[in-house]
């Protein structure tokens, strides 16, 4: 059981252009695109950049996090720093890059949280300890654990393109 | 138990008698699109084949789209720099539904895809864009996924883990009121079902008004029906897909129509009696934030911009020319005009179009994506308001997160554009004149 600590807490319907915005998007590399997370929030793009905050840590969020343009740098740049996103749910194309690139995300429909609390985190619940709340981790779509389980859709493409499935 | 529009499609895709709400399919994919980012999409393409002593090779040449418009011409090397990564690859894999930058088969991919024929009613479409539900404005189950997931469909044809998803029965009835379009509609049924309200759904649109309703408006619906969440919006095909698909667009193998089955189960059904439907503005910062015209004009404005994909059209440019013409764009404000393709442009052009936008004082540029989402031109300066035909207003969406963005009708951007401030097309439309001289006289 992983205990990590919520350094981000944004509100509902947070858009793709909030947590990579649109002027950046030339950029498209997975090793480029961390330095322009949440680039608008000037404090804390700062702070990701000087590494004052700690790999792994959880961005805790409303509900439709990620919504908005299908852009894969929203998910690339999180997946730079390994946080875990945690929201009362997410939107389809932001949870569909985040399975296949290997970005943690929980969804956590009741989710109570704030800056600087820590969160313990199970695979069907978090538990908040800093406010000694339980919340309830909605599975998956089961379809999506292969991709997980192999590390990835990239893998696991190339699985199926080398085992001749097509 | 019928099936909806969307079941049936699949069912027939993946050659299957039932698909359910929930299943799990690998539909093969009739079109793949891509722009600009297509240049992650090959960085992940390529790294796919690694290690298998493969030659990287796309599934099929023939069902790969890519269309510059993010950012053209370019704005900067690296973007570029892209570009020509994308233009030689397409040339390395023989893809030949190309569209470079160029002012005869250019433009943006939403209407390149439709009038070029590339979209097929009964079809599965992905693109690397989230507005690429525009396509099920004819029949395609058309929606936007990530660049990995493109990488995926160039190597094996197909997309994995698709759930068939629930269904949200759009019924829109009588006529239009003057001055109030398919925009219009769109922007009120975000408002009501909110940003989420139709995630990892579909919604499907039926009734007399979608009937009579051009598949020009038909693709303004579809393109916004993601900023309700929804996977796709869609049409299920009728005579005038197959006018738009034979007249327009040169489509000439025969096409598979069908509709949903009478019996077909519905997550929701949401009425609307467009008669009853007044202009509507989307507000800052959300799409959802959507209120009668009534409640947001006299909003001061700095730019106003018609175009994009969803509202670029050749109908959307006639109806802002006519407003427009003759009159003058307000002195303290600047108008942009961003058609949705190059055949849009000249069409423009032989009708005059072009031209009444221009002597208004509207600035036409090339067709692209332009200012929509703040890469190109057009971008606000601090605490400056601008009111779109396009369809974001997120926080930052044209470059500066400071700004804000008003969406709309192009009828109501044209009316604003007279006045400076936010203004109901229905009514007397009064020019405001800044006496710029005299102002500067007093200044010194």
């Amino acid at each position: 059981m992983a205990i990590i600590k919520v350094v981000l807490h944004l509100g509902d319907d947070v858009s793709t252009d909030i947590i990579y915005p649109g002027r950046f998007m030339a950029t498209v590399l997975p090793a480029e695109t961390p330095q322009f997370a949440f680039a608008d929030n000037a404090d804390f793009n700062r702070r990701l950049k000087a590494g004052e905050v700690t790999a792994g840590s959880a961005i805790a969020a409303g509900k439709n996090f990620g919504c908005g343009s299908s852009r894969e740098q929203a998910v690339s740049c999180l997946k730079g720093y390994e946080f875990c996103v945690v929201a009362r749910n997410i939107a389809r194309i932001f949870l569909q890059s985040a399975i296949n690139l290997g970005l943690n995300i929980m969804i956590c429909p009741a989710l109570e949280a704030a800056e600087g609390d820590e969160l313990e985190i199970a695979d069907d619940k978090v538990f908040n300890r800093t406010s000694g709340k339980s919340f309830h981790v909605e599975p998956l779509p089961k379809a999506r654990q292969a991709i997980i389980d192999a590390g990835g859709l990239i893998p696991y493409t190339r699985k199926l393109l080398t085992a001749g499935v097509k | 138990m019928g099936m909806t529009y969307v079941q049936k499609l699949l069912a027939k895709v993946c050659g299957r008698q039932r698909v359910a709400v929930g299943d799990v399919l690998e539909p093969r994919v009739q079109l793949a699109m891509s722009h600009e980012n297509g240049a992650l999409v090959i960085n992940q393409f390529l790294e796919i084949f690694q290690g298998t002593n493969r030659e990287p090779k796309v599934w099929d040449p023939d069902r790969i789209a890519i269309i510059f418009d993010h950012r053209v011409p370019a704005e900067s090397s690296k973007t570029a720099g892209n570009q020509k990564k994308i233009r030689e690859f397409v040339a390395r894999q023989g893809i030949s539904k190309f569209h470079d930058i160029r002012g005869d088969i250019g433009g943006i991919c939403h209407q390149i895809l439709p009038e070029k024929g590339y979209v097929r009613p009964g079809s599965v479409v992905v693109g690397t864009d989230s507005h690429t539900t525009t396509h099920g404005a004819l029949g395609a189950f058309s929606f936007g996924i990530g660049a990995t997931e493109m990488a995926s469909v160039w190597a094996l044809g197909r997309i994995l883990n698709v759930e068939a998803p629930g269904t949200i029965k759009v019924a829109a009835t009588g006529r239009f009121p003057k001055h109030v379009y398919p925009k219009d509609l769109i922007l009120h049924l975000i408002g009501k079902l909110t940003a989420e309200g139709a995630n990892y759904k579909v919604l499907e649109f039926h009734g007399d008004a979608i009937r009579r309703m051009p598949t020009s408006g038909r693709l303004t619906l579809c393109n916004m029906s993601v900023e309700a969440g929804a996977t796709s919006g869609l049409v299920p095909p009728d005579a005038e897909t197959r006018r738009y698909l034979r007249a327009e667009a040169g489509v000439k193998d025969p096409l598979d129509i069908f509709g949903p089955d009478p019996d077909a189960v519905y997550d929701r059904v949401i009425e609307i009696d467009v008669s009853r439907l007044e202009p509507q503005i989307a507000c800052p910062h959300t799409v959802d934030n959507v209120q009668p015209i009534g409640e947001a004009a006299g909003k001061k404005l700095h730019q106003i911009v018609i175009g994009s994909c969803t509202n670029g059209r050749l109908d959307d440019l006639e109806i802002a020319a006519k407003i427009l013409k003759g009159r003058r764009v307000a002195d303290d404000t600047r108008m942009l005009v961003f058609p949705a393709s190059w055949r849009i442009y000249q069409k423009a052009m032989d009708l005059g179009v072009i031209q009444a936008l221009s002597r208004a004082g509207a600035v036409v540029c090339n067709p692209g994506c332009g200012p929509c989402l703040g890469v190109h031109q057009g971008a606000l300066a601090d605490n400056e308001v601008a009111l779109a035909t396009t369809n974001r207003n997120f926080k930052g969406r044209m470059g500066n997160p400071k700004a804000e963005v008003y969406l709309c009708s192009p009828a109501t951007a044209a009316a604003s554009a007279i006045t400076g401030v936010i203004t109901d097309p229905r009514g007397s439309i009064k020019a405001k004149r800044l006496k710029i001289q005299d102002s500067r006289f007093k200044i010194g």
